[in-house]
């Protein structure tokens, strides 16, 4: 199938603010269809490669590529960010919406109809739709935050910590929502998170970031085995050796 | 193009429907069309092996020709989807099946009637209780001085006084100015240009410089504190605040009213003089009054109590807009919008309520003969 086909071709990356040099000659391959989950220190530049990649940051040089589009303009891409980012003077529907809104000339029936399907898909209900976000929860809020990400089925989903903040539950139940609608919608997600039980449950690889570079990437096994001192760290520290124990 | 969207009604083959190409939002202006104009049909699946790209809407639309062939019954079949197309057509096939819930309607005149009066109510209330609260706060620290924010007071007279001064002086300027000016102009007429001065004088000292001045601070300083508050009270500052033993009331909002009831008397006199100054300029120029008779009919015309009359409401003034910007901050709840629009409700409701006191005092001042 086309398991092999590159989503997001990264070559050579650098990119850095004033004196600092945050992402440094950082090469990475996201395949398509594949949910690969990008860890790495606090401050350490995990935040800074994706909105790198999704155009918010300039890079220095290097080269970023989309192979599996025709053009870098086909790309679709949508971003969950960590708070959500939702307009705060809009309803959650009307979120959902506005991204169609600007993209297609949708009659107003059909713009509320999608928009309450993407609802319903990311486990929300009709009536949440009326909700602003100042009224809805933390993991309602991430909810509909996926489903504006998701309006204009984007072939790339990028995630920033989509489980930080949710009760255990709320992200075991969030972890399974991306898990599903990854696998019905076939998009290809490229996550930030710190949470190792969506590494586990979810990531298909693990990419690990240190000093700018990746310094380890596989599936969370090989992963796990890896020499690299920050990496072992990591995923061998105490908080981690906790989740190994209750596993 | 290969990729243009259609929908094909067979005849005699085994699907009813034919469906070839991108459904996809690009063509979703073409794809409504094609829905709406497709034939009601008496059932049969809808064939999709023509199908080149789909994404959620295009899906929605084939559930959608589904459910309305079906006519209350079984919902038409798909076949021919490929398997990746197939799941997006299961995920949307639970959506929107629950009937939608009825819209609040807008109501009617009475009820909107009756709304405003409960909001003006709960609005009497929330000032009462503010009221109170920076009095008690006031006593508490008449009983225990070390707990004044005196840095906080200064910091804030400094802001709202202080730096007020150059557009309060200029704005009264300004208006004393144009008093003078269209007094002269039309008491020429039966030569009682003379009486500009008792105008002006009068006019500045008892009403409009403490009434401008008060707007103005409404405007500036009033707004300003909303605003601070509003955001303080979104980002929980204010409940850190509570939660480490402080009152909000007295670390925020005390200081904030005081500074204001400090500044707004200094600037009420500031503005008259300004104002009174630009009287006689224009006096001066326009009207060929020298400055010693304008000083001269000035001293004539006007008393202390007129300038007691003035500055007397200043500090009550001050005190309205203090507290009115305090209510409106802290109701601000969790967006952007809500904190525009107290900001707004605050300068509309002091400016309102500044000009409703200077009414009451009006009546007051003029029942005890001042």
């Amino acid at each position: 199938m086309a398991e092999d086909r590159i989503a997001i071709h990264v070559n050579d990356l650098v990119v850095g603010f004033g004196e600092r040099v945050v992402i440094d000659h950082l090469c990475l391959d996201v395949r398509e269809g594949e949910i690969l989950g990008l860890v790495g220190a606090s401050g350490g530049g995990k935040s800074v490669l994706l909105r790198t990649l999704v155009g918010l940051l300039p890079k220095r040089s290097g080269e970023i590529s989309f192979p599996a589009f025709a053009t870098d303009e086909a790309v679709g891409r949508g971003v969950l960010f960590q708070q959500g980012a939702l307009f705060s003077a809009l309803n959650a529907r009307q979120n959902v919406q506005f991204p169609l809104r600007e993209a297609a000339h949708l009659s107003p029936a059909l713009l509320d109809e999608i928009a309450n399907a993407k609802l319903e898909m990311v486990g929300l209900s009709v009536e949440d739709g009326d909700k602003f976000p100042a009224e809805l929860s933390g993991g309602m809020t991430k909810r509909v935050a996926l489903a504006r990400a998701l309006a204009l089925d984007p072939a790339l989903l990028f995630l920033d910590e989509p489980t930080s903040g949710l009760d255990p539950i709320a992200a075991g139940e969030f972890d399974a929502l991306i898990r599903t609608l990854q696998q019905t919608l076939g998009f290809t997600v490229f996550m930030v998170t710190h949470d190792l039980n969506t590494l586990a449950a979810v990531c298909n690889r693990v990419a690990a970031l240190a000093d700018g570079m990746i310094a380890a990437l596989g599936p969370l096994p090989a992963v796990l085995e890896s020499d690299h001192p920050w990496v072992r760290a990591y995923f061998h520290g105490a908080r981690a050796q906790m989740l190994h124990l209750g596993a | 193009m290969t990729d243009m969207p259609s929908l094909i009604v067979t005849e005699n083959g085994p699907s009813a429907l034919l469906a070839r190409g991108a459904w996809t939002l690009a063509n979703v202006e073409l794809l409504e069309r094609l829905c709406a104009g497709a034939p009601q049909m008496q059932g049969g699946p809808i064939d999709l092996s023509g199908v080149t790209a789909l994404d959620t809407i295009g899906a929605w639309l084939f559930e959608k020709l589904a459910r309305r062939n079906a006519a209350g019954s079984s919902a038409a079949t798909f076949v021919g989807a490929s398997p990746s197309h197939a799941g997006l057509l299961s995920e949307v096939r639970e959506s929107n099946r629950g009937r939608p819930g009825a819209r609040p309607r807008a109501g009617t005149f009475i009820d909107r009637l009756a709304k405003m009066a409960r909001e003006f109510g709960a609005d009497s209330l929330a000032f009462m209780a503010m009221l109170g609260a920076v009095s008690l706060a006031g006593v508490r620290v008449l009983h225990r001085p070390r707990s004044f924010r005196l840095t906080s007071t200064v910091y804030q007279l400094g802001r709202v006084g202080w730096q007020a001064i150059p557009i309060v002086a200029l704005i009264t300027f300004l208006i004393g100015a144009i008093i003078a000016q269209q007094g002269i102009f039309h008491f020429r007429k039966f030569g009682a240009e003379s009486y500009v001065v008792d105008m002006v004088g009068i006019l500045v000292l008892r009403e409009i410089g403490v009434l401008i001045v008060a707007i103005m601070v409404a405007g500036r300083s009033g707004s300003a504190y909303t605003a601070e508050l509003g955001s303080m009270k979104m980002r929980e500052e204010i409940d850190a605040l509570s939660t480490m033993g402080l009152d909000p009331i007295s670390v925020l909002i005390l200081p904030r009213v005081l500074a204001l009831i400090v500044a707004l008397p200094i600037l009420a006199f500031i503005g008259s003089m300004a104002a009174l100054y630009g009287g006689g300029l224009v006096a001066w120029l326009y009207g060929g009054m020298s400055p010693a008779i304008f000083i001269a009919r000035l001293r004539d015309a006007v008393s202390v109590t007129h300038f007691e009359v003035g500055i007397l409401k200043a500090p009550f003034m001050a005190l309205v807009i203090g507290l009115v910007a305090a209510c409106e901050g802290l109701k601000v709840k969790g967006s952007a919008e809500s904190l525009g629009r107290q900001t707004t409700a605050s300068v509309v409701k002091s400016i309102f309520l500044v000009i409703v006191l200077d009414g009451l005092f009006a009546v007051f001042f003029a029942s005890i003969g001042m």
